[in-house]
């Protein structure tokens, strides 16, 4: 008898606060997501009425096609560059390993200090982007980064690829470390030039470090917060607005926590999928080792 | 020869990357630096500063109160680390070394719950600490952490423990080890470099962590130094160089951390990869 209670004596702790602080949340936020709340009086059950709402409020829409935009960039641009640090870096001349702690280094700041970093790059007058520009002649490009709601958003993106182009790098370096050896050395025997041993050796290798890292990067796009929170709040007038941040200011400065639960039942059944997809390969790989 | 034209590549590729890299960092520092007078009469945040002042850092410690969010964040983060190792530690033991009826559905909540968007939890849990008097506490925020660090850690450290031989558990129960004895003086031992890893990573999310800083504390007291920095923000407005030595001393620590212990880092960050 002692001996089957024992894992039990062991997760009693765990999972008392796991159960407090995150699995009942998820269950009490799709309840509240089906009433009208303003976080004090009593709920009132509104049925699917919050979810309605939402899809005809433009500034959840702006912020859901926001979503989008991150998950793009953050897919087309720190996927391919991460990539392409990898293979730079992983060459082992003496020294690379400054050069990938110097590149690292972002992620061991807060998103706090880097939106705080990059509003000095993006200022419009003295801002290192703009000055460059000038100093360059190409003036007439010099723009209001932040507060021109065509292109702030991607602005703000551009600010938080300088942490997540390394974290490409991190996981793409972990997946070369997989690849074959001897196969790239095969190639070399016959006679593939550099990119034919890069597209038809390497490549197909890396496939499920470069699976994992495209989950990775959608997953964060979608859960976007912190930097545009510092550096814009989601203006001017929600143009650099994200779902989660949409949520953040419905709840807490609006007091709507019904809508603001429906905005995050929202964000939490797009990024659903691709959870799946990361559990699946990361269980598949962990089968393999 | 062929060979020295790809050091050369190598070399020259690296620097223009490393420099692009470091262009914030350098703009962080000179701004720091900077009199006030200097970003308003030259507005260049990418130039060295004429003179350098210290004054701006002693403003931001003292008068922007860093000192104190220092001290704050200081205590959540070390404790909430060590809670977290410690409790994951045992839930891990727990899923790694038993077969008991639920153990797998178990780990699957664990693993679920560490995947979950942030937001999905943000209502309940500030309306928890409004209720329970854990609002505006830095236990509750410890407790918090905690708690949400969990499913991550359980994860990654029962990932170690399973690889352990079972040979050498067999032998301590038969040497009349207990349950906690093999797990405090066996297996804890042995997955030392996977807690180091974890602690190291742990050790920047949280103290780098701002939404539930912002959503669980109120007293400017309690403030850890992610929320004290744009506090510092909206106090000394366009005050660039305060906000850059404010921002600089934020960064200090977890830096420093990561420049000492950054082979552990990425090794957690490789073997765990799931969140940055």
């Amino acid at each position: 008898m002692r001996k089957r209670l024992t894992p039990y004596l062991f997760l009693t702790g765990p999972l008392a606060l796991y159960f407090i602080w995150v699995i009942y949340p998820i269950f009490r936020t799709f309840i509240v997501s089906f009433t009208r709340w303003d976080g004090m009086t009593k709920e009132k059950f509104v049925g699917l009425d919050n979810f309605v709402l939402l899809f005809n409020d433009r500034y959840f829409i702006l912020s859901l096609i926001n979503n989008f935009k991150w998950m793009i960039g953050f897919v087309i641009l720190s996927i391919p560059l991460g990539l392409l640090f990898a293979m730079l870096m992983d060459q082992k001349y003496p020294g690379h390993k400054v050069y990938k702690s110097l590149i690292y280094l972002p992620m061991a700041l807060s998103f706090v200090v880097i939106g705080q970093i990059w509003s000095w790059i993006l200022e419009p007058t003295g801002g290192i982007v703009n000055s460059f520009l000038r100093y360059i002649g190409l003036g007439t490009l010099a723009k209001p980064w932040l507060s021109d709601p065509k292109i702030v958003t991607y602005s703000l993106i551009w600010a938080a690829l300088w942490r997540q182009i390394p974290y490409a790098m991190v996981l793409f370096l972990a997946g070369l470390q997989s690849v074959n050896k001897e196969h790239v050395e095969a190639a070399i025997v016959d006679g593939a030039n550099a990119f034919q041993r890069f597209w038809y050796v390497i490549l197909p290798e890396l496939r499920p470090a470069l699976v994992i890292a495209v989950t990775v990067n959608i997953i964060d796009s979608l859960r976007a917060f912190d930097i545009v929170f510092v550096m814009t709040r989601g203006g001017p007038f929600y143009s650099s607005s994200v779902m989660a941040n949409y949520m953040y200011i419905q709840a807490f400065h609006n007091y709507r926590m019904g809508y603001g639960a429906a905005i995050a039942v929202v964000q939490f059944l797009i990024t659903l999928g691709f959870i799946l997809v990361y559990v699946l390969n990361v269980l598949k790989r962990e089968e393999r080792l | 020869m062929k060979r020295k034209w790809k050091a050369v590549a190598f070399y020259a590729l690296c620097t223009l990357i490393a420099i692009i890299w470091m262009v914030p960092f350098m703009v962080a520092i000179f701004t720091s630096f900077k009199t006030m007078d200097e970003i308003f009469m030259l507005r260049n945040f990418w130039s060295p500063p004429k003179t350098w002042t210290f004054e701006n850092f002693k403003i931001a410690w003292r008068e922007g109160r860093m000192g104190r969010y220092f001290f704050n964040t200081a205590i959540v983060t070390s404790v909430s680390v060590a809670g977290t190792l410690f409790l994951s530690s045992l839930s891990a033991y727990a899923l790694a070394w038993y077969e008991f009826k639920f153990r797998t559905a178990i780990l699957m909540v664990f693993v679920a719950g560490m995947l979950i968007p942030f937001q999905m939890l943000l209502i309940p849990v500030y309306r928890f600490s409004v209720v329970t008097g854990l609002y505006d506490t830095l236990i509750g925020v410890i407790l918090f952490h905690v708690a949400f660090q969990l499913g991550f850690c359980t994860f990654f450290l029962r990932n170690f423990m399973v690889t352990i031989p079972s040979s050498l558990f067999d032998a301590a129960k038969m040497d009349g080890a207990g349950d906690f004895m093999i797990y405090s003086k066996i297996v804890m031992p042995l997955v030392k470099p996977a807690v180091a890893a974890l602690g190291i990573l742990e050790f920047t999310w949280i103290w780098n962590d701002y939404l539930w800083s912002l959503i669980l504390l109120q007293s400017d007291a309690k403030k850890t130094v992610t929320i004290g920095l744009t506090t510092l923000q909206g106090q000394w407005i366009s005050s660039w160089n305060i906000i850059a030595a404010g921002a600089l001393l934020a960064a200090t620590v977890p830096v420093v951390v990561f420049l000492i212990f950054q082979r552990y880092f990425i090794q957690g960050l490789t073997l765990g990869s799931i969140k940055g």
